[in-house]
């Protein structure tokens, strides 16, 4: 398979008991985020403010794509809203706990964990 | 001393290839399969804020990777073409970055601190990117030449045959 024909980003998204779960397969990177940025924008401005961003079949993650998450959390902030990750691969995991984002994201080990903490908040 | 040099146009579609190229020479020159997700993450940010620096001052020039098999570490260094006037602070590094803040030994955290939320939408600064190498490489070095910055990088590895 040629480089070209790799498939670097998936995205796709649904609601789960009132709460817009963004699945992404892929690596997210410089070149892809900007997709996932487009994507998050788009939910927001469809009046989606509370969001599960199920991280479990990525494969990469740059400070670009965490870049892209921070924006979006901003985003959600705004309208009192909130941005969840799931994620339960070290690799990636590692780059949130080097740069202190663990504090800031709530990050769970699936979607309906994820669902059912935010759930609770409310 | 083996030596891979790649050089590519400063595209962000390439830094993926120059990920998938360290990442078998690491593999090729005795990095440990527990270090290579650290070489690939390191690589491609050290690729990425070469991009970008490329892109912004000087978009017909490629930038240059050199990977070498020391014999017992691999070293990989990313060198850009921006212009010195374009140093750190022009290029959107954060101004308080130098290389001793950058440079690192591994053992312990990386000196960094978290990121506030304000940080702008999409993008963090270059720097946040060379904060993030030097908690991934085993020893990292950032120099400014006459040619550009360059990001020296490396990781152990087992001897190889060659």
């Amino acid at each position: 398979m040629a480089l070209e024909d790799f498939v670097e980003l998936k995205l796709g998204h649904h609601t789960q008991d009132g709460i817009e779960v963004v699945d992404v397969e892929g690596e997210i990177d410089v070149y892809t985020a900007p997709r996932l940025r487009e994507l998050l924008i788009d939910l927001v401005n469809k009046n989606n403010y509370n969001l599960v961003v199920n991280m479990e079949r990525v494969e990469f993650l740059d400070s670009t794509g965490l870049g892209v998450l921070v924006g979006g959390l901003k985003r959600v902030r705004a309208y009192d809203g909130s941005l969840d990750l799931v994620c339960t691969q070290e690799r990636i995991l590692k780059i949130f706990r080097i740069t202190g984002l663990t504090k800031v994201f709530g990050i769970h080990d699936t979607v309906d964990e994820a669902i059912a903490a935010r759930k609770a908040e409310k | 001393m083996a030596t891979v040099e790649v050089t590519f146009t400063p595209l962000p579609a390439h830094v993926r290839t120059a990920r998938l190229v360290a990442t078998a020479v690491a593999r090729r020159s005795g990095v440990a399969e527990t270090l290579l997700d650290e070489v690939r993450l390191a690589v491609g940010e050290a690729c990425s804020r070469a991009v970008e620096a490329h892109r912004r001052y000087c978009p017909a020039e490629p930038v240059r990777i050199e990977l070498t098999d020391l014999g017992g570490r691999f070293e990989v260094v990313v060198t850009d073409a921006a212009p010195p006037e374009a140093g750190p602070d022009a290029s959107g590094f954060a101004p308080a970055m130098d290389t001793a803040a950058v440079s690192a030994t591994n053992g312990g955290p990386a000196p960094f601190h978290p990121v506030p939320a304000e940080t702008r939408d999409g993008a963090f600064p270059a720097a946040f990117g060379l904060a993030v190498i030097s908690g991934l490489a085993d020893d990292v070095q950032v120099s400014s030449t006459e040619s550009g910055l360059s990001v020296r990088m490396s990781w152990p590895a087992s001897p190889t045959a060659g």
